[in-house]
């Protein structure tokens, strides 16, 4: 399967997905230092965003999540790309700062978890490799 | 490649996006564009003045001051950027219980600003100290006081930016064009008909209290204030931001915007007004803590300060925090203010404010006269609070 969506941050990775319906605030909801989500009652509560094509909805929260995002990315726990139906301010300019891939306007909820994905942010390409 | 882009840009653009014009520029630029997309902008508009949140280390950490050190390498502001306030006093921390390994970092952050050209003002009121616009400019400012207050009051024109895209919008001189730099996004969505009386700036406070917590995003056209003062509005303002997001608001007879008035009329009754003051007012708040000066104090409101410590002392297990620009606190050393304030036993805090200080269990109980610092003195500090008028604030605080 593959989806054309938009490009809000490039580069070009493949790897496993972590998906969630639940919208993801960085700032106080994922733990810099670790990659993992600690919001209260998240769907991801306790499983680490790290070196994931992270498949959520949509960012909330304040701006320091873009922060959030660099942190992870310097601490090596940063997701390998992020899909989001609809990219949050916060969170583009955090994939931005942080040079994560990042593809929007795509489909979420037909991904699943621990599937193989490629993500061509320079094309605004998901695909669903099996 | 193929980039879809609705944005339309030009060649300077294109090359700074491009990399030619070094590697902090074209960052600053991919964060300018991506915005831009995702708001559906369709070109970018150059801005004059920038204002960046985001300085204090408490809230940067050390991955936040990498990044503004990675983009200080090469970055280089292109129009007037002020910053907001720090955690500190720049000067004075050590006396107001700043640890020297805060201090040693929070200086790391200010000399990155530095180096890229930022006018290192810390303040959260930069209208009140030389960054201006006039009505109808637009600009990029972080803060969000200082939006709702350049948005409202001056009528100049800006979004809700965020640390880095401020800083991004100052390193490239533009910002793409969406939100509440269009017309059709200004215009007033609800009536409030004010009819309690408001005297001072807690009152001003408790006002945006009400009003941004039922209004929550939509433009307010507000009716029935006769008079307020600078001093008031920057109060409002505050609150009205911190409680409801409110980035613009319109104030019959105060503010320069012109809007249609909304039918949708609500009013605030001096029953609302009573009841937000009790919200603020934590029972059992035992006072250590008195702070003024969220916003930054004016030199109007310090020399009234002044007046009002003159002759007295700070009572013992109190401690008071007048916080302000580091120009205006200039300003009360050349008139004696500071001198009779500290003589008091009061603080005169300048670059730093009790929301981005690290004060966390340093104190129990906050009084002030602003309900943004209640906001934050409660959810990031776990203080009670009381909000009573600056005259009162003084007299807890003395007595």
């Amino acid at each position: 399967m593959r989806f054309r969506g938009r490009k809000i941050c490039k580069g070009k990775v493949v790897g496993e997905a972590l998906v969630t319906s639940h919208d993801i605030s960085f700032y106080g909801g994922c733990d810099p230092e670790t990659g993992v989500i600690v919001e209260k009652g998240h769907e991801l509560e306790g499983k680490s965003v790290a070196g994931k094509v992270l498949v959520f909805p949509t960012g909330k929260g304040s701006t320091v999540g873009s922060y959030v995002l660099y942190a992870l990315k310097k601490a090596g726990r940063a997701p390998l790309a992020i899909v989001n139906r609809e990219t949050d301010p916060v969170v583009a300019v955090g994939s931005i700062i942080s040079e994560i891939p990042t593809v929007d306007s795509v489909p979420v909820e037909k991904i699943r978890t621990g599937q193989n994905v490629e993500v061509d942010a320079d094309n605004g390409v998901v695909s669903i490799l099996e | 490649m193929v980039i879809e882009m609705v944005l339309e840009l030009t060649r300077e653009e294109q090359e700074m996006l491009d990399g030619k014009q070094g590697r902090a520029t074209q960052k600053a630029m991919e964060i300018i564009t991506a915005l831009g997309e995702i708001y559906g902008a369709e070109r970018l508009i150059p801005v004059s003045s920038v204002q960046i949140a985001g300085v204090s280390y408490h809230n940067l950490g050390e991955a936040g001051l990498e990044y503004l050190a990675e983009m200080a390498q090469d970055g280089r502001v292109r129009v007037l950027t002020t910053l907001n306030p720090a955690g500190m006093d720049l000067e004075e921390w050590k006396k107001h219980g700043i640890s020297e390994e805060f201090a040693r970092n929070q200086q790391r952050v200010i000399d990155a600003f530095a180096a890229m050209g930022v006018i290192t003002t810390c303040t959260c009121t930069p209208y009140l100290i030389g960054n201006l616009p006039h009505y109808g400019e637009h600009i990029a400012w972080a803060e969000s006081s200082a939006v709702c207050f350049a948005n409202s009051v001056i009528g100049a024109r800006t979004n809700r930016e965020g640390g880095p895209s401020a800083l991004a919008a100052a390193l490239t001189g533009r910002t793409a064009e969406y939100g509440l730099h269009l017309d059709k996004n200004r215009l007033a969505q609800v009536t409030y008909e004010v009819e309690a009386e408001l005297n001072g700036t807690d009152d001003f406070g408790l006002l945006g209290q009400v009003i941004g917590a039922r209004t929550r995003k939509k433009i307010p056209y507000i009716r029935g204030i006769l008079h307020a003062t600078t001093e008031e509005l920057k109060a409002f303002c505050a609150s009205v931001a911190t409680y409801g997001g409110v980035a613009l608001f319109h104030m019959e007879g105060i503010t320069p915007n012109r809007t249609p008035v909304p039918d949708d009329v609500g009013t605030v009754a001096q029953d609302d007004m009573d009841r937000a003051r009790e919200e603020l007012d934590d029972e059992g708040a035992e006072i250590d803590f008195i702070s003024i000066g969220c916003p930054h104090a004016s030199i109007k409101e310090i020399a009234r300060i002044a007046e009002l410590l003159d002759g007295k002392q700070v009572a013992e297990g109190k401690t008071v925090w007048i916080t302000t620009a580091r120009p205006t606190k200039d300003l009360a050393i050349k008139m004696g203010y500071y001198e009779t304030i500290e003589r008091a036993g009061a603080f005169l805090v300048s670059d730093a404010c009790c929301a981005v200080a690290p004060l966390k269990g340093r104190f129990h109980g906050l009084m002030t006269d602003s309900a943004k610092a209640c906001f934050y003195a409660r959810g990031k500090n776990a203080f009670k609070t009381i909000i009573r008028d600056v005259e009162e604030c003084l007299r807890e605080a003395t007595s």
